[in-house]
């Protein structure tokens, strides 16, 4: 028993370390920092240095440009990625729509999408929420009906991250409405966002940012070729996402980054005279989030050991979503604590050039950060997993 | 990187599990509570000629130079069958022994707690010290034969099935002061030795121990490599570590009971586990004991290597911190989802209940943690070492 990193593995993380310090964009770990928002540009250059480096999708096949890191050189990867600031990039493409074709894609899908997706040439989307279908994601309305070579798209889907970047949305569609359970009838298709018919409308949320979106569907046509896996199979499709590899949700570098800055912040700001880092009750909240965060990394290390190991875990890895968003957003909280009355103004009404833009970010930051325990599966969801499947409730 | 047990680990854990089985189960363990002692001999034997006493002591002293981590299988035993043996007291007197007293004393303490003869006590803390490590009055007047003891320790753990004692005292300086103390060997038998002893909450015994002109030859003086102050704080430390570790064996006890009780006990026609209500609560129950597992075994590895003091303090005041809040959560819950059966001495999660409630206040409760944690990490962002980064180095 050992937990820590062995010579091989040090050596690895050190490596990673010294070539995001020397290629890692200033201006754009700036803005990670600076909690600014990425445009695609910004994210598609970062995606192809990445790529050009042989490191934008490590869990991928070697055939297909993986890197035959073993888990553990992946979640290393990803740790010194978010703590050095590194944008995020979005996960549609590499993390989620290469791994479905991987697994269900026919030769000629992989073909023509998995490089596009590599070189970063098309950005992708999720189309799974509807307005009548977030957590109960087996109650989808999409239709799609089969003429001839294509299917007919009609409908909505709602809360769509980044549609209004993505060049292709990946779509959980019914194609069959009289089957016997709601999770049969369902199918995955891949779709041209240029498609006629297809409509994208922001989704303002309480921060000012534009993240989401709702995308239309009106008679869309979408060719049978694009259709992965059989027809009516697009729930093990969706299962298997659910079900893949989740090694990184709970962010444990990018919150070992924000906790460091958070220090930084509360030494500099001042109250009663002394810095507020030293006020007992504002560094009891913090102590109590870094001791979550540092029993949460060793907790997410005994995962990816496991999974070195060949014993996948199971059900329980949820927990790495619940107890890592927790702590993403008491982090978010802290930070606008720090700012003080200050984190109240989020704008100058006048061009004020020495207006504070970083305060001025991080109570929206809070706000948008409530998102993180409703995403990718709610935290309740997650309990809900976690108590039938580890806990046979 | 390697989160299993090693082959010593798993064969420690199955002849402690097959102790347990034998020797400790409920009733068994009712059977010694109530006997005129409060603790079993027998047990003590028993577990001496498993090689458990054995295990943390120095090759030289017929030990297998073992460190917390080698006994994490067997605190979380104690924890899980709620041992009132008073293993962790011997095991921290043991550890100042091992690490400060000449080889002739070494030889001879260490050789009687090997083979299961003497048990020792850590006679440290006082009346009105709460939880300061500092804050000794005990005097030790050198005289020429060797030192004149005179003062009082408070709550001793273990004291009274203790042969042997070690005390901290005061040789010179004022009540605060670090420098000045220094650590002896009393058996408990010696004139004015007085012990006023207790039965505690969780069904153990402790002892408030006077030393009223107590005489030792110069010999008994453990002569620390190191100050007596930070001999003090290691030793502490490690007991600390230990703890935890029979925290999170408590912990599962816990919540494995609460599961089976709510998955049995029906209510309006069905099992209460079947409502949603409970079932969130026993996630979360879940997590709790997973995060302190995870955060008990950084403890002990951090204690077994030899890491500078600042870092240790602060790491083992996380898990120190993590885990008495987890205590809190997990018994106050499992007591509250047993309903009325939870308040009932004869339902063991009750014991349960009591064992953790003591744990939080062990070795320092959640506010003196957090004091602890904060002053370690001011002291590392003062000498700029990037604490977040290297937690396991």
């Amino acid at each position: 028993m050992d937990i820590r990193y062995s010579t091989e593995e040090l050596a690895f993380r050190d490596d990673v370390r010294a070539w995001l310090a020397a290629n890692l964009p200033g201006e754009l770990r700036d803005k990670t920092i600076g909690y600014q928002p990425f445009t695609k540009h910004e994210l598609r250059h970062w995606h192809r240095i990445l790529a050009q480096q042989g490191w934008v999708a490590p869990a991928w096949p070697r055939e297909w440009g993986g890197t035959g890191w073993n888990v553990v050189r992946r979640y290393i990867f990803e740790e010194e990625c978010g703590y050095a600031g590194a944008p995020p990039l979005p996960p549609f493409g590499v993390v989620m729509c290469g791994p479905v074709l991987l697994e269900f894609g026919t030769d000629a899908q992989k073909q023509r999408f998995l490089p596009r997706i590599y070189r970063g040439d098309d950005f992708w989307c999720q189309g799974y929420s509807e307005p009548g279908s977030g957590s109960d994601l087996a109650s989808l309305s999409t239709r799609a009906k089969r003429d001839g070579d294509h299917y007919i798209v009609d409908g909505q889907k709602t809360w769509t991250t980044q549609a209004h970047m993505a060049d292709w949305i990946f779509c959980l569609v019914r194609t069959d409405s009289s089957a016997l359970s709601r999770q049969q009838g369902i199918s995955f298709l891949l779709i041209d966002m240029t498609s006629p018919g297809i409509s994208v409308r922001p989704l303002r949320l309480m921060d000012g940012g534009r993240e989401v979106n709702e995308v239309f569907f009106d008679g869309v046509r979408v060719p049978v070729g694009n259709r992965v896996h059989d027809e009516g199979e697009g729930w093990t499709v969706a299962k298997f996402l659910l079900g893949y590899e989740r090694m990184n949700t709970a962010r444990i570098g990018t919150s070992k980054r924000e906790l460091v800055q958070l220090k930084k912040l509360a030494m500099r700001e001042r109250k009663n005279g002394k810095p507020l880092l030293q006020d007992t009750r504002f560094r009891d909240r913090l102590t109590r989030i870094e001791a979550q965060l540092m029993a949460l990394e060793i907790t997410n290390l005994r995962f990816v050991d496991q999974l070195r190991g060949g014993r996948a875990p199971g059900a329980e890895v949820s927990m790495l979503k619940i107890v890592g968003t927790e702590i993403q957003q008491a982090l978010t909280e802290l930070m606008m604590q720090v700012a003080g009355p200050r984190a109240q103004l989020v704008g100058p009404i006048d061009d004020d050039p020495a207006f504070d833009r970083f305060v001025a970010t991080l109570a929206p930051r809070y706000c948008n950060y409530r998102k993180t325990t409703i995403y990718a599966g709610s935290n309740e969801i997650q309990r809900n997993i976690i108590a039938k499947h580890v806990l046979r409730l | 990187m390697d989160f299993g047990y090693s082959d010593e680990q798993r064969q420690l854990a199955d002849s402690i599990r097959r102790f347990v089985e034998r020797h400790y189960d409920f009733e068994a363990r009712r059977r010694i509570l109530e006997s005129p002692a409060g603790w079993s001999r027998d047990v003590w034997r028993t577990v001496s000629e498993l090689g458990v006493l054995a295990l943390p002591l120095p090759v030289a002293c017929g030990g297998f130079g073992g460190g917390a981590l080698d006994l994490m299988p067997f605190m979380n035993a104690v924890g899980e069958a709620l041992i009132v043996e008073p293993f962790v007291a011997t095991f921290v007197a043991a550890r100042l022994v091992a690490r400060s007293a000449s080889a002739a004393l070494r030889a001879d303490l260490l050789g009687g707690v090997s083979d299961g003869r003497s048990a020792m006590a850590f006679a440290h803390a006082e009346l009105g010290a709460r939880y300061d490590v500092r804050r000794v009055e005990t005097r030790a007047r050198p005289t020429d034969a060797g030192y004149v003891i005179d003062g009082k320790k408070s709550v001793v753990a273990g004291a009274p099935c203790a042969t042997h004692v070690i005390v901290s005292a005061r040789l010179h300086g004022a009540v605060r002061d670090p420098d000045g103390l220094a650590l002896f060997v009393v058996d408990v038998s010696a004139p004015g030795v007085s012990m006023r002893a207790f039965r505690t909450l969780d069904d153990s015994r402790a002892a408030d121990v006077g030393f009223d002109d107590v005489r030792v030859v110069e010999a008994a003086r453990l002569h620390a490599p190191a100050d007596a102050l930070v001999m003090i704080e290691d030793a502490l430390d490690y007991g600390t570590a230990l703890i935890c570790a029979e925290a999170v064996g408590a912990l599962r006890a816990a919540n494995d009971a609460t599961l089976e009780y709510t998955k049995t006990r029906r209510q309006f026609g069905v099992p209460i586990a079947s409502f949603q209500a409970l079932q969130h609560r026993l996630v979360d129950m879940f997590i709790e004991c997973e995060q302190a597992s995870s955060i008990a075994l950084l403890a002990c590895a951090t204690v077994d290597s030899e890491a500078d003091a600042v870092q240790r303090k602060r790491i083992v005041s996380a898990a120190k911190l993590r885990i008495s809040e987890a205590c809190r959560h997990v018994s106050q819950e499992a007591v509250q989802l047993h309903g009325g059966m939870g308040m009932s001495d004869e339902m063991k999660v009750s014991h349960t209940f009591r064992r953790l409630t003591v744990i939080a206040q062990q070795f320092g409760d959640v506010d003196h943690h957090l004091e602890r944690f904060a002053a370690c990490d001011d002291a590392l962002l003062a000498a700029g070492r990037a604490a977040m980064q290297e937690t396991r180095s």
